[in-house]
């Protein structure tokens, strides 16, 4: 039932001690608030990672080469393992197991590229057409390159998406000529690419052509490829292993020697990241409890304080003919009023900021889309109004049931 | 009216027991203008308490208005405090943040009375204690002796059976204190039951009777002729 006037009587009390409400409110307030913007964080983190490995498939395989540190047949360590088209034939050929083998060809430094007055400089990367799978490339307009163009060292390319816009603007790019260093290649299509700023802001052109026309001969800078369908950790790992044999086979090393050749598999990494998310999700959540329970022992202090305050008055209100009931309501009702406009206010200036961090950051790598779950929130704010309450409900109970004359003796 | 029978009354302070009240027996009868008077410590205030029903008594029988005031529950008791009595204190008791008018209302609240009809009847009350210009003062703002009346004008407003006072004049000059005192006979003549606590030997003597306290035993118990403050 709706009692006008208990709802004066709680109004006056919250008027006439403005600091004691404050108090009671700002450490509800800033409870919910703290807990929103950590959730909402460890959110914006986990979907930025999500997003980053998005970028690229996630049952991919990676080779770069490195320097051998073993000693091996006679030879010093310290040697630079060069990959090539051999083992690019080597890998296709003997491994049935993967798929989307490409190469990848950087130049050193970036490249200075011009369409008409516009120029830039941005990667120009040689490659083969599997790459379209390896990074998850999505054709916005035309085509990737393909393996005419590989065969036939056509001087074609698919740009990144930003590469495009910068060079192009709105203009439809395909069929016109970009200049490469001086070199005019011809816009086959463009792409885009969750992977980040710097996978949309390149060019993809043929393995063979980067290798002739940038003066590579055979030589390749790294390789990925995918494996066939979903395979398992353990699957994967067993092709890598095999792969590190047939690596020191074709360049002699020592298949022990870790550092002559990279292999990664990245559905390992993003098993990693995931549990990582799993620590990080529970770190979250335990200085969120410790916040909230800041929280609820602010709140009981106060409300502690406010019966103990309050007791003379519990005492003339019980001469007056002030039942205990009418007395634990009036204490709890302003408990429960403060604590819940309190908690909405911290929700929503928690809400509040997160939408604006997301909208301000945009998509900075690796954080993205902070939120927080909605029913998570009002849960919080919930379990806090009711421990406010419950913490108010004790030492209002026991003040309310104490000898008047007792109360009245209180100062 | 009041009938108090064999009641002791002990404070444990520590190990001690103090033996406040011992074995007192005392009849109020209706319409009676009675002060308890004794040094402190003599177990006045006490004996007023549990009159009030603001205080418990260890043994002994007090019966109020034919029912016998034992063991109540808290909800009973508030509901005979808010029916029955009428409280005056040495330090008012007013809520300082609220203003005359809401302070003399107050017992209504507990009676469900609507704040309309609580206030209008608070004024009225205040009327008869001649502060009504000073209805929407706070506590803070009033002189010690317009206080009082306020706190009166409370304690008359549910229209109790009885008044009890505890030292109504403590904190009062003698010209107020008369004045305070003329109000208690006013509304003693309505056939109110006024019981009122004091150290103060003129206070008591404008009563109808006196009862003396010493150490927890009644020592004398009389009345007074007609009082002459009536005449004054």
């Amino acid at each position: 039932m709706f009692d006008l006037d208990k709802w004066q009587e709680i109004f006056e009390t919250i008027r006439q001690n403005k600091l004691r409400t404050f108090l009671t409110a700002f450490s509800v307030a800033w409870g919910i608030f703290m807990l929103i913007i950590l959730l909402g964080a460890g959110n914006g983190i986990e979907n930025g990672v999500q997003t980053e490995f998005e970028g690229d498939a996630i049952n991919t395989i990676w080779i770069w080469p490195g320097r051998t540190s073993i000693p091996y047949e006679g030879l010093q360590p310290g040697r630079f393992v060069q990959l090539t088209n051999d083992d690019y034939d080597h890998i296709s050929r003997n491994f049935p197991e993967v798929e989307n083998v490409t190469g990848r060809k950087y130049m050193g430094g970036s490249a200075q590229i011009a369409y008409k007055d516009k120029t830039g400089s941005y990667g120009i990367l040689g490659t083969h057409p599997g790459q379209k799978v390896v990074e998850a490339l999505e054709i916005i307009e035309g085509r990737f390159i393909n393996e005419k163009d590989q065969q036939e060292y056509r001087k074609v390319a698919c740009l990144g998406r930003d590469m495009k816009v910068e060079l192009f603007g709105e203009a439809n790019p395909i069929g016109e000529y970009i200049e490469v260093n001086g070199i005019a290649f011809k816009v086959v299509g463009y792409y885009m690419d969750n992977g980040g700023d710097r996978d949309v802001r390149r060019a993809w052109i043929p393995m063979s052509t980067h290798q002739r026309v940038f003066a590579g001969k055979n030589r390749m800078s790294a390789m990925a490829m995918t494996t066939k369908g979903q395979v398992t950790l353990e699957e994967s790992a067993e092709i890598v292993a095999r792969m590190t044999k047939e690596m020191a086979k074709l360049h002699h090393f020592d298949p022990r020697d870790a550092r002559a050749v990279n292999i990664r598999n990245a559905a390992e990494n993003y098993e990693q990241y995931m549990s990582l998310f799993d620590n990080i999700r529970i770190f979250i959540w335990v200085i969120g409890i410790g916040t909230i329970t800041a929280g609820i022992v602010g709140v009981s202090n106060i409300m502690m304080i406010l019966v103990k305050e309050r007791t003379r008055e519990i005492g003339i209100r019980k001469a007056m003919g002030a039942t205990p009931m009418s007395v634990v309501g009036l204490i709890m009702q302003e408990a429960v009023v403060i604590t819940t406009v309190a908690g909405y206010i911290g929700l929503v200036m928690g809400v509040g900021l997160l939408e604006f961090l997301g909208d301000l950051v945009g998509s900075v790598e690796y954080f993205q889309n902070p939120e927080v779950d909605f029913r998570v929130a009002v849960g919080a704010t919930a379990l806090l109004i009711i421990s406010g309450s419950l913490a108010g409900l004790f030492p209002a109970i026991r003040a309310a049931n104490i000898q008047p004359v007792n109360a009245l003796r209180e100062d | 009216m009041i009938r108090l029978v064999d009641i002791n009354k002990y404070y444990k302070t520590g190990t001690h027991k103090l033996h406040v009240l011992k074995n007192v027996n005392l009849e109020i009868g209706n319409g009676e203008l009675v002060s308890i008077m004794g040094s402190s410590g003599s177990g006045k205030s006490t004996m007023l308490n549990i009159m009030g029903i603001l205080d418990k008594y260890d043994s002994g029988e007090y019966w109020l208005d034919d029912t016998l005031i034992k063991n109540l529950s808290e909800p009973k008791a508030a509901h005979y405090r808010n029916d029955f009595i009428g409280f005056i204190f040495q330090s008012f008791h007013l809520l300082n943040y609220k203003n005359a008018m809401e302070n003399v209302a107050l017992p209504l609240y507990y009676r469900g009375i609507g704040r309309k009809q609580r206030n209008a009847m608070a004024l009225e009350y205040l009327d008869k204690v001649g502060l009504k210009d000073w209805a929407e003062h706070l506590p803070s703002q009033l002189s010690g002796g317009q206080q009082q009346r306020v706190s009166i004008a409370r304690a008359l407003i549910s229209t109790p059976k009885m008044i009890l006072a505890d030292e109504p004049t403590g904190a009062l000059d003698s010209q107020t204190s008369n004045d305070v005192m003329k109000l208690f006979r006013e509304v003693n003549k309505q056939g109110i039951t006024v019981v009122i606590v004091t150290h103060e030997r003129d206070i008591a003597e404008m009563c109808d009777r006196i009862i003396h306290l010493k150490d927890g035993v009644i020592y004398e118990d009389r009345h007074l002729p007609q009082n002459a403050i009536d005449h004054v």
